[in-house]
């Protein structure tokens, strides 16, 4: 349908298509200006400053230094430290939840009683605010009162741990919550994504007495594979930049395990005012996802070519 | 409604994993609950117990005693409604432009939209912190609102994009016909259509702000001014420490308003997103 009003207005000559123009900078003027001042004009100056020795509290002016913060944070182990805590901790949160998302959604898509509580609850992650959940998550892994050394020592599985100040269990106890704070967007991106499957597909595979998993491999995952990819590496990048249930969760520790970049950044910021280093900081993580985001629309090029 | 026939021992595996969510997804919001009705001594005990034997409200009456939640409420409740209700009124005749038209603006919009969702806060949050500090808005809730409306607005279009594709083009190419001008069309026929759409944009943006954490923590320094989850983050000592009855019990209050509208407005939101992922 698109397509169609596309064609049919490119058919109504110039005229009338300026005309939408004039119209449409007058209903886009509301929003484009806070957009310019607000967003893309802050992230250029942000851009800036990483070139810069900008520091809260300074009283000479702001001096132009290039590339001294790059090289600085080229030596900074402890930035590089978080860096991998922060594809660690991004990969072991997007791989999982979209695994069991798509586990969800495939359940939620059959006909099964229970179903709908399934679909009521998984809202409640998504509903949260992020320090709530983090929270939430510090009761249950609570060394003392919290439900899950109870439960472990309910099933005769050993004794309490102290998961989140534990050096080794710290990053694995909060990518558990991470996976489960955004289990719900994962889950309804991947159901809508299965809806969206024509069922006669299905139906023909059935007939032709494909298996279970023959059908999910050769009718179901096509269809569902550009909504997978898109969630996929939107997750990836929202992990990564992630902050508030971390610092709710751990703050960073124990000795640094869970500190992610963001985390980081903002102590070098707002607490040792480093604005020129934390833009810098900024930059490398923008970079980074740029990267990520290149490979994720050549991916999806290719996949619009098969179709 | 499932046409594939499935077999009883893969029924039975289904309804298994099905429990197996339902526990993983529950759990922590049940004890959350549990702990926030638990008096002390059932605190303190060495086996917890997901039922409250005392059930008590002692909890939240001290989480009212120790930190100012109710004017931490209302300052959420201001900067949430501001900022939901300015977003989604500049938001929406941008939507529109951006789902009717295919200007290289239109273009850029959504190229903008998908890009914004790559950027790390820190590197906007820095120099927003200085032009907000040079204009004397820090520690200020108009301030956040700025910076809320700009952030809500990536995913305000997003969703009402998804709305004005839903409404079908056929019916403003009607109204043009009967002569009713451009803005005519879109008040008389477009708008009423998309009213509910807009409801729920309103709604979710709401949500989001109520929830954010990440600018309150920057830009509001003193108790006076700042949001629910960031005096919520207050009830957490310097070392860890918390009293953890009055902390769940402010945490489940906190999450009470977005529950309840996520309820009412759950079908559209994931309404708006199956449209918007499906189309593109």
């Amino acid at each position: 349908m698109t397509l169609a009003t596309a064609t049919k207005r490119s058919a109504n000559g110039a005229s009338a298509r300026r005309g939408a123009d004039h119209g449409a900078w007058f209903l886009v003027l509301p929003a484009l200006i806070p957009i310019l001042v607000l967003s893309v004009g802050p992230l250029l100056y942000g851009i800036t400053l990483a070139f810069t020795d900008s520091q809260s509290g300074r009283t000479e002016p702001t001096e132009w230094i290039g590339l001294l913060n790059f090289q600085d944070l080229l030596h900074d182990t402890l930035f590089w430290d978080s860096f991998r805590i922060g594809l660690l901790w991004a990969v072991g949160v997007t791989v999982p939840q979209f695994l069991l998302a798509l586990g969800l959604a495939l359940l939620l898509n059959q006909n099964l009683r229970f179903r709908w509580l399934a679909r009521s609850l998984a809202i409640i992650p998504w509903a949260m605010p992020e320090v709530v959940v983090g929270i939430m998550w510090r009761l249950v892994y609570n060394p003392d009162a919290g439900v899950l050394n109870e439960t472990l020592s309910d099933l005769g599985l050993g004794d309490g741990r102290d998961w989140l100040t534990g050096l080794s269990t710290a990053l694995p106890a909060v990518i558990v919550v991470g996976i489960w704070a955004g289990m719900p967007q994962t889950t309804v991106a991947l159901l809508a994504g299965l809806q969206n499957t024509p069922r006669e597909l299905h139906e023909a595979a059935e007939m032709d007495g494909a298996g279970a998993w023959r059908r999910f491999r050769t009718v179901t995952w096509p269809a569902l594979k550009p909504v997978a990819l898109a969630i996929t590496a939107l997750n990836f990048i929202w992990n990564f930049n992630s902050f508030a249930l971390v610092y709710v969760l751990t703050n960073g520790g124990p000795g640094g395990r869970t500190r992610l970049p963001m985390l980081f950044a903002y102590e070098e910021a707002f607490r040792y005012g480093q604005f020129g280093y934390a833009a810098a900081m900024g930059c490398v993580m923008v970079a980074v996802i740029s990267v990520i985001l290149a490979f994720y629309l050549a991916g999806r090029l290719r996949g619009g070519d098969e179709k | 409604m499932s046409t594939t026939r499935t077999s009883k021992p893969a029924r039975a595996g289904q309804y298994l994993a099905l429990l197996g969510y339902l526990v993983f997804l529950a759990f922590p919001f049940l004890w959350l609950i549990s702990t926030a009705f638990k008096p002390p001594r059932e605190l303190a005990s060495l086996h917890p117990t997901w039922i409250p034997k005392d059930p008590t409200l002692a909890n939240f009456r001290q989480a009212f005693d120790e930190q100012p939640l109710l004017r931490a409420a209302g300052n959420s409740l201001i900067a949430a409604v501001c900022a939901a209700l300015i977003a989604v009124a500049i938001a929406t005749p941008m939507a529109y432009v951006m789902a009717r038209h295919r200007t290289l603006l239109a273009r850029a919009a959504t190229g903008w939209v998908v890009v914004s969702q790559a950027f790390p806060f820190v590197l906007v949050i820095i120099p927003l912190f200085l032009v907000l500090k040079n204009l004397g808005q820090i520690n200020s809730l108009p301030g956040l609102i700025m910076v809320y409306v700009v952030w809500s607005l990536p995913f305000a279009l997003w969703m009402l994009v998804g709305y004005v594709r839903a409404v079908p083009t056929e019916l403003e190419e009607a109204a043009a016909v009967d002569g009713a001008g451009k803005l005519r069309t879109l008040v008389s026929v477009t708008a009423p259509l998309l009213a509910p759409g807009i409801v729920a944009t309103v709604l979710f943006a709401f949500i989001t702000a109520w929830n954010e954490f990440f600018f309150a923590l920057v830009l509001l320094k003193t108790p006076e001014k700042q949001t629910l989850p960031v005096v919520l983050t207050h009830f957490i000592g310097a070392e860890g420490a918390a009293d953890l009855g009055p902390l769940a019990a402010a945490a489940f209050l906190a999450t009470l308003p977005s529950l309840v509208i996520f309820a009412v407005i759950q079908k559209r939101i994931t309404g708006g997103m199956l449209t918007g992922a499906v189309k593109s």
